[in-house]
């Protein structure tokens, strides 16, 4: 989606991946609300925040909200954190919003203190999510990497025909992680579970064997970049839900910029985070985003 | 509980600072809630420069102790396609604003959003082709001028040096009959020199503070530690940080100017507004705690009037 359709956009990738129109996808509420922590669970490495919602609409897979603890956001390492962050709904059921947290700083680490009862700002839904499949014929893969993993659970649930899930960890305690998703294939870093090595090596294999496929992925920048990179290599269409650091997550401080193919940047907040991988040239990392 | 501002009537006291609040982002994002309950009692745009502007390169954001460096670089689609693309939208955009407001009566009195169209170029001659075509579209309400750009001669920013602001701001001043609003930079010796130099060139308004140069050094861990972290070198702070420094270049100005001052710099509260109103604002804005909660604005100026009422 370019700002206003400007002219130049590009379109939509030939295998038809259309999102909705903006004034179809679900919007947030206007101004931050303050909800409630109904739980937080262990998984592995991870915790899954539970936050009653009763009232919030229903987000699609792939968009995120803008999340802060209501006390205490502040004075942690460096001072910090300030902003609110990011975070892509694992799930939403029963009038709760699933996060997935991985405590890798200021931010983060505050959001792992939370307990049942805690207060949570909450901005969201937000973004654009993935693209409902178009009836091709064509077989689900969903690629996940990590914390990336969380907008591939909601996206699954959605799902009506049976998919792939690949799912790369760095050692065991992520990898349990994958419980989110039913009848994941994984590969871990060092070997303990799964496959020895990347989980694009687990997503060649698949396309080798038949690349009339649906490719959904969201990870860290590098196994993204060659999701995108082997997807269009066998002309598969995919699309890529991007992690960048963000102000406001609503367009307005145009922090959370990745470059477009063609020239000019996108926002990740506004025009993705859910992005069509012919969108962009590579996925770049910004050599570690500040956490 | 009007305020006047500039001649133009507006509902309360609490506007967006320039470039922290992209109405047409905002609108696709929550829909018509914006509009229902738009939460500037007048709309800034951000700086429109006579050529597009990508902006930096990322990244473009670092947190801070209670802040925010940016180094965006005023990404924008240059004067020809804001007037004939973005202009009408957040026309009808910031009147459905006016209109609805209206329509939720809750005593007040209906008033217009007025739109600001905040101007920025490197050179007098830039100025003036912005301000003049500023000065005919109707849309307009008032024309904001970002004076925090390097002078291609001096590499000294316009607005640094009051000998220089004062003639751009006399020159432009000819091109409109628009209320002239000079927004200061706070990089600068004397601040308020800089604010006579505005209003004796004939502005109507000074705003300040615009954000504090800064800058920050990438950590160990990340490809390239200890170089800059910015992808356009430095940046600049806002947020609560520079709340004080906000406070005491409102005062120093709002003592040495006649015209009114609109003051911002980390307010978060109806009593950091209060402050700034204190000291000599007729109006407040809101910059960075738009984008910690987009609703900021409204919730200020509710409070203000609140214990305005108690």
């Amino acid at each position: 989606m370019s700002d206003q359709g400007s002219p130049g956009a590009p379109a939509r990738s030939a295998a038809g991946l259309q999102h909705p129109a903006d004034g179809e996808r679900t919007s947030a509420p206007f101004g931050r609300r303050l909800l409630t922590v109904a739980g937080i669970d262990e998984l592995g490495a991870y915790r899954v925040l539970r936050v009653a919602d009763p009232d919030g609409p229903v987000p699609e897979p792939g968009q995120f909200a803008m999340i802060a603890a209501a006390e205490r956001w502040g004075g942690g390492q460096d001072e910090r954190p300030y902003l609110p962050r990011a975070f892509s709904y694992v799930r939403h059921s029963a009038g709760e919003s699933h996060f997935l947290l991985e405590d890798v700083g200021p931010g983060s680490r505050r959001l792992c203190e939370l307990r049942a009862g805690d207060g949570l700002w909450a901005l969201g839904p937000l973004g654009q999510g993935f693209a409902p499949p178009r009836g091709e014929g064509r077989r689900s893969i969903l690629v996940g990497g990590g914390v990336g993993i969380a907008p591939l659970a909601i996206l699954g649930d959605t799902l009506t025909t049976p998919a792939s899930v690949l799912l790369g960890f760095r050692d065991a305690p992520h990898a349990r992680g994958a419980s989110l998703l039913g009848g994941a294939e994984l590969a871990t870093d060092d070997g303990s579970v799964g496959h020895h090595g990347p989980v694009t090596n687990l997503l060649a294999g698949e396309l080798r064997r038949d690349s009339h496929a649906a490719v959904y992925a969201c990870g860290p920048p590098r196994m993204l970049e060659a999701v995108r990179a082997m997807c269009a290599a066998h002309g598969t269409p995919a699309q890529l839900a991007l992690e960048a650091a963000m102000a406001c997550g609503f367009g307005a401080c145009f922090g959370c910029v990745v470059p477009r193919r063609g020239g000019g940047y996108l926002r990740v907040c506004l025009d993705g985070p859910v992005v069509d991988a012919a969108e962009l040239e590579h996925v770049h990392d910004h050599a570690g985003e500040q956490r | 509980m009007s305020v006047r501002f500039c001649g133009l009537e507006l509902a309360h006291e609490l506007i967006n600072g320039s470039g922290t609040f992209d109405a047409i982002a905002a609108r696709r994002a929550f829909g018509e809630e914006l509009e229902t309950g738009f939460p500037f009692a007048a709309y800034v745009s951000k700086t429109i420069t006579l050529a597009p502007r990508e902006g930096n390169p990322p990244p473009r954001l670092w947190e801070a102790p209670a802040g925010l460096v940016n180094s965006i670089g005023l990404p924008n689609k240059g004067l020809d396609a804001y007037l004939e693309q973005d202009l009408p939208a957040l026309a009808a955009l910031t009147r459905a604003a006016g209109l609805r407001a209206e329509e939720s009566d809750d005593g007040r009195v209906p008033h217009m959003v007025p739109l600001i169209t905040n101007v920025m170029g490197s050179t007098a001659e830039e100025f003036s082709r912005l301000v003049e075509a500023c000065d005919v579209r109707e849309e307009i309400a008032a024309v904001e001028l970002n004076v925090s750009c390097p002078n291609v001669k001096t590499g000294l920013d316009i607005g640094a040096d009051p000998r220089m602001l004062g003639e751009v701001v006399r020159d432009v001043r000819e091109r409109t009959g628009k209320p002239l609003i000079v927004k200061l930079t706070p990089n600068t010796a004397d601040v308020a020199a800089c604010a006579q130099a505005a209003e004796q060139g004939g502005a109507d308004a000074v705003s300040l503070i615009n954000s504090l140069r800064a800058t920050a050094l990438a950590p160990l861990g990340t490809a390239r530690p200890h170089r800059p972290w910015l992808g356009g070198g430095t940046g600049g702070l806002s947020g609560p940080a520079v709340r004080t420094v906000a406070l005491a270049q409102v005062a120093a100005v709002a003592e040495q100017v006649a015209i009114p001052v609109v003051g911002m710099g980390g307010v978060q509260s109806a009593a950091h507004a209060r402050d700034l109103l204190d000291v000599g604002a007729t109006l407040v804005a809101i910059g960075t705690e738009s984008f910690r909660d987009p609703r900021a604005g409204a919730r200020i100026a509710g409070e203000l009037r609140t214990n305005a009422a108690g």
